[in-house]
């Protein structure tokens, strides 16, 4: 791994190392482009990940102070956690579940879609479908998506059996066990699943894409990438002229550290995105970096979500192989019909006996709770993942009543669900429900939404200056050497699990990145 | 497997008086005899012979010491464990776990310990004198008169991991827990289930053993 001084200004300084954060070091450094990342979190390893759900947690969860505020359930649930994403290498590429769907066509284009629907901000994505098409290409080529380049599907477990024959006998066409980023066959240097059932946990097979032993050691044999793991960044400076100069972080040893660099991306999630945004405020930028639109912490997205499980007569084992085993994507078009726009997908979810206890019914208790907890066994689970409408009002701001372990103010994460999640919640509850009883259930429930996985929109990506953050490349408005390389870009949130798309546009960045630099534009 | 959470204790009697001094113990429990002066409690039980747990248990004594809570409150906790969450099939030995995280989290916490004394204090009154002895409508009356308070959220809260997360407990529920030491389920049944129609190849390729 390389080493790159502190006051060398010609690097590329990379905030996270997650889905896009380590995609796009990755890929800058292949292009001979000197990358320092910065990481959060620590260094875990496929030999370190734990097959314990708890102690897992403990390992890879981002724990740091947050506050939440809104009507949406997970503030009452889940009042100090909004959001279950990592600190740690790799980010939530070591968390997430591997499911890699491309956005449809329309959903780059949903104000024109779907039309004026009061109280959203939407807006059409600068870029299209078409002009993407070639990066997911390379990115399920990368990732190793199965269903994609000739790379066969995942065998499916008991869960994704039950979920098929329910969903067969509902009338619906398209259900596979998904086009997930784990190999069903060994590629690219790692083995084939071994169906651990522990997906959420770190994948210890190493199946599983993730950052963190695919494009960071890759990063790291070029000669030019340097990672620093345990480096929180606080800061990003700018000269007079209004360009970014370098970031401030806390090293390891707690140690303020100044880096000096051409160019700032930051990929922190979309919390500490827009958090870091905000907390960077200047003379010269007194709302924030790269905010003259207001747009930045705004229109927070974490996807209509929802859970249904069903209990049956005889035993499932549903914890046993890939937790995301299948799919059924009949209702991830948009088919205002149904009394919503959007659309939104079935996947098959499975928790252990810990978990199960903390979110089945998150407050819950009794001899209704016992009930299901008894016939762990012979439970089946799905979630539901959809689109959910972006709000000005949903945002991230800095909650200037509470300061972290750096003295900085938290970040408070404000959500209201939309009557459109609402109704499509509701839809796809009694969707889950109708699969499980056409498969023979006793009972089913509707368990609400865990703490957001996806968490999307929050400095987006818009043509006009003054309706988002960044343009199609993830190139702030405002500062030209200053980029957004998460999720935080989405324009909107499309019903699809985000990773792929991150990555994609990861990948199309760095291609943007070294063209510039290379034509000394930035 | 892991080591059940407990400590576990020989049998009573089995080991005899101590060879230099002649001492008999009166309780065969890894405990020093000041913490009983400081009147903290101490919860025991044993396992059902023959059960499932008993055969996986180093012993089917169980005991818990608790350092701050006195018997009668780790007592009365563990009942309003059984009324939180009602599992016949969990042993007492699970729902001690709960009294000994909660005494965990008073030892050191005055005000901890002061919301959970004065909880078990408020059980004991509605009941009448002991919660314990009252009868299952009783128990769960009480209880849910104090959902929202809390004392409540506190030992609701902590019920969630101390019944949930044990090896005693999943050995009851059926979750085998960590898999990657035994391979996954990749030749261990993660498509054993025969009792619905199979998805066929185009759905659900074979396995690549």
């Amino acid at each position: 791994m390389a080493k790159f001084a502190t006051n060398d200004d010609s690097v590329v300084v990379i905030i996270g190392s997650g889905a896009g954060g380590g995609t796009l070091a990755n890929e800058l450094a292949q292009k001979g482009v000197k990358v320092v990342c910065l990481e959060a979190g620590a260094q875990q390893s496929n030999a370190s990940f734990i097959n314990d759900e708890w102690k897992s947690f403990s390992q890879l969860a981002w724990l740091d102070t947050r506050t939440t505020s809104g009507s949406w359930r997970v503030a009452k649930d889940f009042a100090g956690l909004p959001a279950w994403i990592c600190k740690t290498v790799g980010g939530t590429t070591t968390h997430w579940a591997g499911a890699s769907l491309r956005f449809q066509e329309h959903e780059f284009r949903t104000k024109t879609v779907y039309g004026t629907i009061q109280g959203t901000n939407l807006l059409d994505w600068p870029v299209t479908l078409k002009e993407l098409a070639p990066y997911y290409a390379r990115a399920e080529n990368k990732m190793g998506v199965t269903r994609t380049n000739g790379i066969p599907g995942l065998p499916g477990n008991n869960n994704f059996k039950v979920m098929h024959a329910g969903a067969k006998k509902l009338g619906y066409k398209e259900v596979h066990t998904g086009n997930m980023a784990i190999n069903s066959q060994p590629r690219d240097g790692r083995g084939r699943c071994l169906q651990l059932g522990f997906c959420f946990q770190g994948c210890k097979s190493g199946a599983k894409w993730s950052t963190l032993y695919t494009e960071i050691p890759r990063a790291e044999a070029t000669g030019n990438f340097e990672l620093r793991s345990e480096c929180h960044v606080t800061r990003i400076e700018h000269n007079d002229k209004g360009l970014v100069t370098g970031v401030v972080y806390f090293d390891k040893d707690r140690k303020e550290q100044r880096q000096k660099a051409r160019i700032v991306c930051v990929a922190g999630n979309a919390i500490e995105t827009p958090r870091l945004l905000l907390m960077s405020a200047s003379n010269l930028f007194k709302d924030g970096l790269a905010n003259s639109s207001g747009q930045v912490g705004r229109n927070y997205m974490r996807h209509m979500t929802g859970s249904v499980y069903a209990a049956f007569k005889d035993p499932v084992h549903m914890y046993r192989g890939t937790t995301m085993a299948g799919i059924v994507r009949d209702e991830a078009a948009h088919n205002p019909k149904r009394g919503f726009a959007g659309g939104y997908e079935l996947e098959t979810l499975a928790l252990g006996v810990p978990f199960m206890a903390a979110f089945l019914n998150p407050g819950g208790w009794g001899e209704d709770f016992a009930w299901w907890m008894d016939r762990y066994t012979h439970l089946a689970g799905m979630w539901l993942v959809g689109e959910d409408m972006p709000r000005e009002t949903n945002r991230i701001t800095l909650n200037t009543n509470v300061k972290d372990q750096w003295g900085n103010y938290v970040p408070n994460v404000h959500f209201d669900d939309h009557d459109n999640d609402i109704a499509m919640r509701e839809h796809a509850f009694r969707q889950g429900e109708r699969v499980y009883e056409a498969a023979g259930a006793i009972r089913t429930f509707r368990t609400p939404p865990y703490p957001s996985t996806h968490n999307l929109g929050t400095c987006r990506m818009s043509a006009r200056r003054q309706d988002g953050v960044c343009n199609k490349w993830g190139q702030t408005h405002d500062i030209p050497n200053l980029f957004i390389s998460d999720g935080s870009q989405f324009t909107t949130g499309g019903a699809e699990n985000p990773t792929l798309t991150i990555v994609t546009l990861a990948i199309r960045q760095a291609d943007y990145i070294a063209r510039q630099m290379k034509a000394r534009t930035i | 497997m892991r080591t059940i959470p407990i400590q576990a204790t020989a049998a009573a009697g089995l080991s005899g008086c101590n060879e230099e001094t002649g001492d008999v113990p009166h309780m065969n429990l890894p405990l020093a005899r000041r913490e009983f002066l400081k009147g903290s409690g101490v919860l025991m039980g044993t396992l059902a012979t023959g059960s499932l747990l008993a055969g996986l248990a180093p012993s089917t004594v169980w005991a818990v010491e608790l350092k701050t809570l006195s018997k009668a409150e780790g007592e009365a906790i563990m009942a309003m464990g059984r009324v939180l969450y009602p599992h016949e099939k969990l042993p007492d030995a699970v729902y001690a776990l709960l009294a000994k995280d909660l005494d965990g989290k008073a030892s050191g916490d005055a005000a901890a310990a002061k919301t959970l004394k004065d909880g078990v204090a408020a059980l004991n009154q509605a009941a009448g004198g002991n919660f314990t002895q009252a009868d299952a409508a009783r128990k769960l009356a009480i209880v849910k008169a104090m959902e929202g308070q809390p004392f409540f959220g506190t030992v609701r809260g902590q019920c969630i991991t101390s019944l949930y997360d044990n090896d005693m407990a999943y050995a009851t529920f059926g979750y085998p827990g960590s898999a990657w030491e035994k391979g996954g389920y990749i030749t261990r049944g993660f498509q054993d289930l025969t009792w619905l129609p199979e998805p066929g190849k185009a759905a659900s390729p074979k396995a690549d053993l």
